[in-house]
């Protein structure tokens, strides 16, 4: 299988995440999650360790990384002050892309999302829920190997949650890894797998199924709650049981 | 059981948005209500009127025996509000935004210490930091000792656990029900679905409209079908034969499964059929007990046929 990341920083994080998985990356506030994706898109460079992102070095490469790489989070991704075409367009020549084919796959796109009405709207004036789909697409129309998303689906209703994810399964069904990050646990459930970060270290990677038979839990949550921070919780789980990383 | 809200048939409108719409509902002295719903439903909205800062277009708004328009002095006395963004100085220490506190609403920490002795026991030892360089979890302590300090009958949390991870979540949750011996009457909202069952009420809202008000058990109870759970290892592939399937009514992605009704609430084995056809295997169909978010899915969708 083809490797998308080994990345280890000082507190020697160890994972790998392959083609086409939809790998979910969970943890505590301060966990250090965000300090990873960081890493892991080229925007910051780790202190030790190695990090490949589809097959690119992220120190020696970082620039080959980002135009590899799609990026969505919940706080900004799109401009509220240009028309949805117009965050197309300037999305589509950020990642290089050229004239004619970004006005191919815009049509593809508004298509796809039912969105031909919205083409000349501003962003701003668009619900939330249409918001994030909308990111998310345009965070993949430059058929990247792998995309990142930060919380994408934080605040929006049950039913347009649910559209994130099957445009999320459309995407690794396409073979790109969608490399995601929740706070909601049951979303935790949608992923390939999942990793739980406590303190800069990784202390739980598997299945969900998996965790879920070895901690001896109903849900992610009950899994997570166990885990995610071991000094706050009054019985914290034994070393033993909680060294996961690889 | 005494009322500490009563509204009745509130509405607002900023511009041409409704932001709420006929909303009418009442709160028990002593419960935990929760508003459950995403952005944009109106959350917040609601909760400022109910906290005196935004005055309705219609209906009433009765809180703690007070007409929250012409009663809004003596209401704000009565009210501890934390609202989602902003509730504290981040350039004031810890015990300064106490103190603060405390002194706007002509009390000191000392008087009303047992009530938040609980949760401020746990930042105590950084009384001298500034509340800017709290991490969140502390922060969201701090900003409820305050909503607290001045013993308010109404406590009205908007959106506490947002952006907030799972552990410090159940922490939270763990600290209303505590509250809940001193006789504090709280409300809370959330986008959070799993949390309406730590609720003794709830109401779901969405587009500035109540779907429904009940206890969350009897929500549960609401859904009108039976409610099947389906598994397959090829997720994307299962969900849209599922929807190709002539007997499927609703199918919709939870976590590692596919929760599906059918027209007539049970299923053949001709759906196995149907499924192998599709290049689907290893099929897992079993009976599910519906959850507040399929009920929410059921209220949502009847809302956008009517």
């Amino acid at each position: 299988m083809k490797k998308f990341g080994n990345f280890v920083a000082n507190d020697n994080l160890n994972f790998e995440v392959y083609e086409g998985e939809i790998f979910g990356f969970l943890g505590a506030n301060g966990a250090g999650k965000t300090t990873a994706i960081r890493i892991l898109s080229g925007l910051s460079e780790s202190t030790s360790g190695e990090v490949i992102v589809a097959g690119y070095n992220a120190k020696k490469q970082p620039e080959q990384i980002k135009k590899n790489i799609g990026y969505m989070c919940q706080k900004f991704s799109l401009y509220a002050d240009l028309t949805v075409k117009e965050n197309i367009m300037l999305y589509g020549g950020i990642y290089g892309m050229r004239k004619a084919l970004i006005r191919e796959r815009t049509d593809i796109l508004l298509n796809k999302l039912n969105f031909r009405e919205y083409g000349d709207r501003f962003i701003s004036d668009l619900p939330l829920g249409l918001k994030q789909k909308l990111a998310f697409s345009v965070a993949v129309m430059h058929e990247p190997k792998i995309v990142f998303l930060d919380e994408p689906t934080g605040g929006v209703d049950p039913i347009t949650r649910r559209q994130f994810w099957e445009m999320i399964y459309e995407t690794a069904a396409r073979d790109i890894t969608v490399f995601v990050t929740t706070h909601y646990m049951d979303e935790a459930e949608y992923c390939d797998r999942i990793s739980i970060m406590s303190e800069g270290k990784i202390v739980a990677l598997d299945t969900p199924v998996e965790l879920k038979k070895q901690y001896d839990a109903e849900s992610v949550e009950e899994v997570f709650v166990k885990i995610a921070r071991p000094g706050n919780t009054p019985h914290p789980t034994p070393i033993s049981s909680r060294g996961e990383g690889e | 059981m005494q009322k500490i809200i009563e509204s009745s048939g509130i509405s607002k409108k900023f511009g041409n948005t409704q932001a709420l719409k006929d909303i009418s509902f009442d709160v028990s002295e002593g419960e935990i209500f929760g508003f459950i719903g995403p952005d944009g439903a109106g959350k917040t909205t609601l909760f400022r009127i109910i906290a005196t800062l935004l005055i309705p277009d219609e209906g009433k708004m009765e809180v703690l025996g007070l007409d929250s328009v012409s009663g809004f002095r003596e209401l704000r006395k009565n009210i501890g509000y934390m609202p989602g963004r902003f509730s504290l100085y981040q350039d004031l220490s810890v015990e300064e935004n106490l103190n603060f506190y405390a002194t706007v609403f002509g009390t000191t920490v000392k008087e009303n210490y047992d009530l938040i002795s609980d949760i401020y026991s746990h930042i105590e030892p950084f009384r001298k930091r500034l509340a800017g360089k709290l991490s969140g979890g502390m922060k969201q302590k701090l900003a409820l000792s305050c909503a607290l300090i001045h013993k308010p009958g109404l406590l009205i949390l908007d959106e506490p656990t947002t952006g907030v991870d799972a552990v410090s979540r159940a922490e939270f949750w763990g600290i209303l029900r505590k509250l809940r011996q001193h006789n504090i009457t709280i409300i809370v909202s959330t986008p959070y679905m799993d949390e309406a069952m730590k609720c003794d009420r709830v109401a779901l809202i969405q587009e500035g409209y109540i779907l429904s008000i009940n206890q969350p058990e009897k929500i549960r109870e609401g859904f009108s079908r039976k409610l099947f759970s389906i598994k397959a290892p090829e997720k994307y592939k299962l969900i849209n034969a599922l929807r190709s399937y002539p007997g499927t009514v609703t199918a919709y992605p939870f976590g590692d499964s596919v929760h599906v009704t059918f027209t007539d609430d049970k299923f053949n084995d001709s759906i196995y059929d149907y499924l192998g056809k599709m290049g689907i295997s290893n099929v897992v169909i079993s009976e599910s007990r519906a959850g507040i978010e399929d009920r929410f899915l059921e209220l949502m969708e009847k809302g956008t046929k009517a």
